[in-house]
């Protein structure tokens, strides 16, 4: 189970309407190396882990729901206040048509979000590894999101979680170095 | 090529850059230095105890407890690139 507390991770703040933006950032909300992906990848491949790490992915699950939160902010401080005009003009026409100015979970090319983003192969190294590449492709993600965005805001806090996705990174690592020991087993040969 | 004339630290320095071929019929203006960064997780290894920390609130702010951990991104764009 979990605990909540109502409050974010990092202080979201927005420096102008600009559902343009919004758009952009919702590939980080329901998309391939998205937080929700994230989180759902962690959380469910832990069981069938070793017990090692079971506590790091349960972590860093969590604290990617964490992230998720930061983002639907983002977004929805980005176009909560935008007209249909405007929003059409920042190519959200169609995502008005479908759901208003109600988060989705599609990338930022529309497409809705699919289980087929991730994958729970049951072997410990083959799992870490790609939650590695995960980390780092999010990171990528973000920085891509900085190089586009001219909101010194919102850079602000997508400059945070993109440092949180190295230290996500890192401690995947870490996870590697502890299942590649011989643990409880006999050292002899 | 010297990209760093000055001793490299990988934990400090963790841009990295290549130089693509540039053909004179391109039709963008050339980008000769494309960049990437290479953040410090790379090198960690196992996280050594001890290690230097931030100060608490400062540790909040970005994102991570230890210097060594901290990887800084500039806009690209921003960044001041060498030519070869």
């Amino acid at each position: 189970m979990w605990v909540y507390e109502k409050k974010l991770q990092y202080p979201v703040r927005v420096s102008q309407c600009n559902p343009t933006l919004a758009k952009y950032l919702i590939e980080q909300y329901g998309g391939a190396d998205g937080e929700l992906a994230a989180a759902l990848r962690y959380l469910n491949q832990r069981y069938t882990l070793p017990d090692k790490v079971t506590g790091l992915l349960t972590d860093i699950g969590t604290e990617e729901f964490a992230h998720l939160e930061m983002i639907a902010t983002m977004v929805y401080k980005l176009t909560k206040d935008a007209t249909p005009e405007q929003l059409k003009e920042a190519g959200l026409g169609d995502h008005y048509a479908d759901h208003d100015r109600a988060l989705f979970y599609h990338n930022a090319a529309g497409n809705p979000f699919t289980a087929t983003y991730i994958q729970a192969k049951g072997d410990p190294i083959a799992d870490l590894y790609e939650d590695i590449a995960a980390e780092e492709k999010a990171r990528a993600t973000y920085q891509w999101l900085i190089d586009i965005s001219d909101d010194p805001d919102i850079n602000d806090g997508l400059k945070f979680l993109r440092e949180r996705e190295v230290v996500h990174s890192q401690r995947f690592r870490e996870a590697v170095e502890l299942i590649k020991e011989y643990n409880e087993q006999k050292n002899f040969f | 090529m010297e990209p760093y004339p000055y001793t490299v630290n990988p934990f400090v320095h963790q841009d990295r850059f290549w130089y693509p071929f540039v053909s004179p019929f391109d039709p963008c203006p050339p980008i000769r230095a494309k960049r990437y960064v290479v953040p410090p997780n790379q090198f960690l290894g196992f996280q050594p105890p001890n290690l230097l920390q931030f100060p608490p609130a400062q540790a909040l702010m970005k994102g991570t407890l230890w210097p060594a951990l901290f990887s800084p991104y500039k806009k690209t764009g921003k960044v001041e690139i060498k030519d070869p």
